[in-house]
């Protein structure tokens, strides 16, 4: 039985790196998008660090900002 | 009615999302891994290689979805001067351009049990081919353009160009004589497909469908977190 999934009647190599180049392809792409994602994210609470209290203040009065610093590890 | 696709309202929703999609698309992913690779059935003709169709076809589907979808906003955004419409579609471009790239390496793959040969300069594959430049070309777009209205500008007529493309790639197997098979499956009439086949490739479609959800919902995430750090710059 688990010869027969893994052979295939020799189609086994075509089918399997069929796919596994699509898994690989999801998985690289979900990796890049999420560095992508706690990159800019880790910049906007050092950008948000750096403000004074006048501009934090301004800056928290805009319902994303405030979403965006309590939704850190959102995914 | 444009006032619920403002990046505030959208926001609520896209971060939390994520998680849920990812969660979903894993338990569909494994049933429909299951069916594609152990509980379908082998063709009679194909043998075995036919389950390349469980992620070829899907993959095309997405690929040829998404890019019509871009299309559509790109020129309504452009029309109405709705700048999220092209932060939706700058969003939904990536997952495009990897499904195209899925389906034209996963269709080579089949190609060599099925015809003997890695690649052939057949209308259908080239027409592929040619909207996976297009994706490549709409994506370099919004890297080089430094000016938010050059890059809606540039974009559009790319996409409008690319989409002259999509119908080609339809009838493709129709209007010319093409090593790629005809299509089996059609919504207006009957389908040449069991039932057996038939599921596993809509559960596998279903799946392929929510990892583009997914990207899309990360990659707006990240574009609109770019803007806010952009005006807390002006701050």
């Amino acid at each position: 039985m688990i010869n027969e999934i893994i052979l295939m009647d020799g189609y086994g190599l075509y089918v399997w790196s069929a796919f596994a180049f699509t898994l690989i392809s999801f998985t690289t792409l979900y990796i890049v998008t999420k560095i992508q994602y706690i990159k800019e994210n880790k910049k906007f609470i050092a950008k948000f660090g750096t403000l004074n209290s006048e501009s934090a203040v301004i800056a928290k009065s805009q319902s994303i900002n405030k979403q965006i610093l309590s939704n850190n590890s959102i995914i | 009615m444009f006032k619920y696709f403002e990046p505030n309202k959208i926001f609520s929703i896209t971060s939390k999302a994520p998680k849920y999609v990812l969660l979903l698309f894993i338990i569909i992913l494994s049933i429909g891994l299951t069916e594609a690779l152990v509980l379908s059935p082998e063709d009679y003709k194909q043998s075995h290689s036919v389950r390349i169709m469980y992620v070829h076809v899907p993959a095309a589907w997405i690929c040829l979805g998404i890019f019509s979808v871009v299309t559509f906003l790109s020129l309504i955004g452009y029309v109405f001067k709705i700048r999220n419409f092209f932060l939706i579609s700058k969003s939904l471009a990536p997952s495009g351009l990897v499904f195209n790239i899925i389906a034209l390496v996963t269709g080579s793959i089949w190609g060599k049990p099925t015809w003997g040969t890695w690649w052939a300069w057949d209308a259908r594959i080239t027409s592929m081919l040619l909207l996976a430049l297009f994706y490549i070309l709409y994506l370099i777009a919004w890297r080089i353009c430094n000016n938010d209205e050059k890059a809606f500008k540039l974009t559009t007529i790319i996409t409008i160009l690319g989409i002259i493309n999509v119908p080609i790639i339809k009838y493709s197997v129709d209007w010319w004589n093409t090593l790629h098979q005809p299509a089996s499956i059609n919504i207006l009439s009957k389908s040449s497909i069991h039932t057996s086949m038939l599921y596993p490739l809509l559960i596998m479609t279903a799946a392929f469908a929510l990892f583009s959800l997914l990207i899309f919902l990360m990659k707006y995430n990240t574009e609109l977190i770019k803007i806010k750090n952009k005006g807390l710059d002006r701050l």
